[in-house]
């Protein structure tokens, strides 16, 4: 197994200047992942899941520690890698899914879900053939393709959204509670895709309110929980 | 507090815009102090602050509409080297006309407001030595069209136009030459809100296509985080920080920044 | 050796009316003029006998170039016999003992206000003309001060413009009289109020051209052999008036620029505005021996 992602004494807190206190969200974590492999962050409410993922795609600095991410380029550091290359490696080699759409408005359904593809240099219409196939996977129904996703239901949002992010390979992805709200069909798609992206080594480290969805994904467990960061074998998991 | 930035290893590409040590007063008014900007190709810089934060005065250089005390300005363009603020005026006109683009906040300042809209466009075909009429007209219905501007206005003095159409005229001239640079000061400001999202999208829709690289400045943080990658934040003509468009917004390491943001509904 | 012997006896007026330090002036910026073809030269424009915009900047330069050994032309219009050039040329005689003349042929130096004459200028002929706006960016830029800048760094892409707004407005190109015109490539000039039918007699032609403007202190030249390009767009080409087939009602002369008179039963009747050259023409009908010169125009058509 190849290494994607070895994380080294990081340690995040907010310092909130207009309070004039500083908050620990963790200290000292440590774990590495491999590629193909799916990490499940789990630790009480509190304990820094998100933030840590946050942290992992630089949409927060952290105080101290290392991100040794192995892109294409060699390895890099991502806790201070300068911000172009954190932009040019989203675009290529790091994804983050959450469940909510960041809608435009007058771009349509299937136009949000290209633009990934279209930005890493696929072609106008290759990109959009793609993105109608996964729109269809994930339950989009045909006649919304070409509507502005910013009219859609939450829950058809969510779907675009999961389609913008999980059309395009990465290396390593970062999954912030995806499948929070999303009917059986949808959450079966999902899944499905997890696996493929797994099994063509995609490293993905999440965190779910309900670990079951992605039970039969789950490779390793790192706990948050303050003080007892460990990492378990998947068999130990309480789920 | 937190860890000093890398220098980029990934990206290679040199960047487009780099401005070093840039600093001008007016009187005992500190404008700028000591200010870099650097910019990659097909990169959107988002530019923040307070009114009299130095924003504005930073992006009229960038214009070389003025010339700071101190301070370098390149851009990585053929034919073209050295601290751009030494260009004489006839090269400064010439590079302004067709390398860099402009949108002001004020459409007084950029349009000529009783000239028809294609003739404010064809203007800067005309500053290039465009001579054919065919050609100025095509040209300039072509960049209006981009800007998404209602063809059958083409002739219409922006006099006679809202506010968000002028602002298409405006940015129509400054994609007509294809610049490499586009420059926008407080582009939406002062427009109806559904207006600015239309102008906002449009900006977005033509740095997309066309991979034109920009850099905004705007007091409205949404407007930033429509359309910029990285964003400057800037006080009392000083960079306090800087950081990707997601970071700064989620967390702001200064305590100006952090009081911005918070600001914000 | 006496003091009289060294000075000239005291007479009540300068020769050729202006004072030998004013003349000075005028022949040191006519002299640059004509090296900066084109460019406008600001003089110090002095006082003489006539109201400021009739013709006094023209008149200045008549004054400093006649000597008794040239003959003097002046028209308005085209016409020699209008009250403005009959009392200018009348007033140049008197102080300079300059022989006037009223045919083109004859004269050496030819004060014009709105006209070039039909027939030929040749390299010992000057002409003067009077204009009283000398700047053509005026009406793109109401600051002089950046006006003369944008001739420093041959800005004239709102020249252009203006023509652009007028046939995006008009359908044509609307400007008549003062065609904006590129002298020797480089500056714009104002060929004072000619048609636009006199502006390419100005390019390549063999005599000198000096423009002066005595309210606005200007002087500017177009020496032989300069080009004058009118602007245009390259794909919409110059037109002059359209004269080339009228016919002179007096003299029968035809394919000339026109004088239009309206009649009393609303059409009109038109009249060569050269009005000399007109004499002339209708002096050979009438089977008198007149040296008529070869003209610019052939037919009513500028040969190119």
């Amino acid at each position: 197994m190849t290494c994607v992602l070895e994380i080294s004494g990081l340690t995040k807190g907010f310092m909130m200047h207009h309070l004039g206190s500083f908050l620990q969200a963790f200290e000292d974590i440590s774990f590495s992942v491999e590629a193909g492999e799916f990490l499940l962050l789990k630790g009480a409410n509190g304990a820094g899941k998100s933030t840590l993922l946050r942290a992992l795609y630089r949409s927060y600095l952290v105080q101290s520690g290392k991100i040794r991410f192995h892109s294409e380029h060699g390895v890099i550091d991502l806790a201070v890698a300068a911000d172009v290359d954190i932009a040019h490696l989203r675009r290529t080699e790091i994804g983050f899914v959450t469940q909510f759409l960041v809608a435009r408005p007058r771009v349509s359904a299937e136009a949000v879900v290209a633009e990934p593809l279209r930005l890493s240099g696929v072609e106008g219409v290759a990109a959009l053939k793609q993105a109608r196939y996964w729109l269809e996977a994930f339950g989009v129904k045909p006649e919304l393709w070409k509507a502005y996703p910013t009219t859609f239901s939450g829950g058809e949002q969510q779907k675009v959204n999961l389609a913008r992010a999980l059309i395009r390979p990465q290396k390593l992805l970062l999954l912030d509670e995806p499948t929070a709200s999303l009917d059986a069909n949808a959450r079966a798609a999902l899944l499905s895709r997890l696996a493929d992206l797994k099994s063509g080594g995609t490293a993905m480290i999440g965190v779910f309110h309900h670990p079951g969805d992605v039970e039969k994904l789950i490779d390793r467990v790192i706990n948050l929980t303050p003080s007892v960061t460990t990492a378990e074998e998947r068999e130990d998991v309480a789920v | 507090m937190s860890m000093v930035i890398d220098a980029p290893r990934i990206v290679t590409t040199k960047p487009l815009l780099v401005v070093r040590g840039v600093s001008k007063t007016y009187g005992k008014v500190v404008a700028l102090h000591d200010v870099a900007v650097t910019a990659y190709p097909g990169e959107v810089l988002g530019i923040v602050g307070e009114s009299g934060s130095g924003k504005s005065t930073l992006l009229r250089m960038m214009n070389l509409e003025e010339t700071p005390e101190f301070g370098s300005y390149t851009l990585d363009l053929p034919d073209l080297r050295g601290n751009l603020f030494n260009l004489d005026r006839f090269a400064r006109r010439m590079l302004c006309a067709t390398r860099i683009g402009i949108v002001y906040q004020n459409p007084h300042l950029g349009l000529l407001m009783t000239h028809s809209s294609s003739g404010n466009v064809a203007e800067r075909l005309l500053i290039a030595g465009e001579r054919s009429f065919a050609t100025l007209r095509a040209k300039a219905t072509d960049a209006l069209d981009a800007s998404e501007f209602p063809l059958d206005r083409l002739d219409a003095p922006p006099i006679e136009l809202s506010g968000g159409m002028q602002q298409r005229v405006q940015l129509a001239k400054a994609i007509a030459l294809e610049p490499a640079l586009l420059l926008l000061d407080e582009p939406t400001t002062g427009l109806d809100v559904s207006v600015q999202a239309l102008v906002l999208d449009t900006l977005k829709r033509l740095q997309q296509g066309r991979q034109i690289t920009m850099v905004v400045v705007s007091h409205d943080l949404g407007v930033i985080r429509t359309l910029a990658d990285r964003v400057m934040v800037m006080r009392s003509g000083r960079v306090v920080e800087e950081g990707l468009v997601d970071q700064i917004f989620q967390d702001p390491q200064h305590a100006y920044t952090q009081q911005l943001v918070h600001a914000k509904l | 050796m006496s003091l009289k012997s060294l000075t000239k006896p005291w007479q009540s007026m300068s020769y050729g009316f202006l004072d030998p330090s004013a003349k000075r002036e005028l022949r040191r910026k006519m002299l640059k003029s004509v090296a900066v073809p084109g460019c406008q030269m600001p003089y110090a424009s002095r006082e003489v006998p006539m109201a400021r915009g009739w013709g006094t900047g023209a008149l200045q330069v008549s004054l400093t170039l006649l000597n008794p050994q040239m003959c003097v032309k002046v028209i308005d219009q085209g016409a020699d016999d209008s009250v403005n050039a009959a009392s200018i040329r009348r007033f140049l005689a008197r102080v300079s003992g300059a022989p006037t003349t009223l045919d083109t042929l004859e004269a050496h130096l030819i004060q014009s206000r709105h006209r070039i004459p039909e027939e030929f200028l040749r390299e010992d002929q000057i002409l003067v003309l009077q204009v009283p706006n000398p700047e053509p960016l005026r009406s793109v830029q109401p600051n002089m001060s950046i006006a003369r800048q944008m001739h420093a760094d041959a800005d004239y892409g709102r020249m252009w413009l203006q023509l652009y707004e007028q046939i995006v407005r008009s359908g044509r190109i609307m400007q008549g009289a003062s065609y904006p015109s590129m002298v020797n490539g480089r500056h714009v000039m104002t060929p004072s109020p000619i048609p636009r039918w006199d502006v390419p007699k100005l390019n390549m032609s063999k005599h000198l051209t000096i423009l002066s403007a005595g309210r606005e202190k200007r002087i500017f030249a177009v020496p032989p052999y300069t080009r004058v390009e009118p602007l245009v767009f390259d794909d919409v080409p110059y037109q002059v008036e359209d004269h080339g087939a009228l016919t002179c009602k007096r003299s029968g002369a035809k394919g000339f620029f026109m004088n239009e008179i309206p009649q009393d039963d609303g059409t009109s009747a038109f009249e060569v505005s050269d009005s000399e050259y007109g004499v002339k023409s209708i002096r050979q009908r009438d089977g008198e021996a007149v040296n008529l010169g070869g003209t610019w125009y052939k037919h009513g058509e500028m040969p190119k």
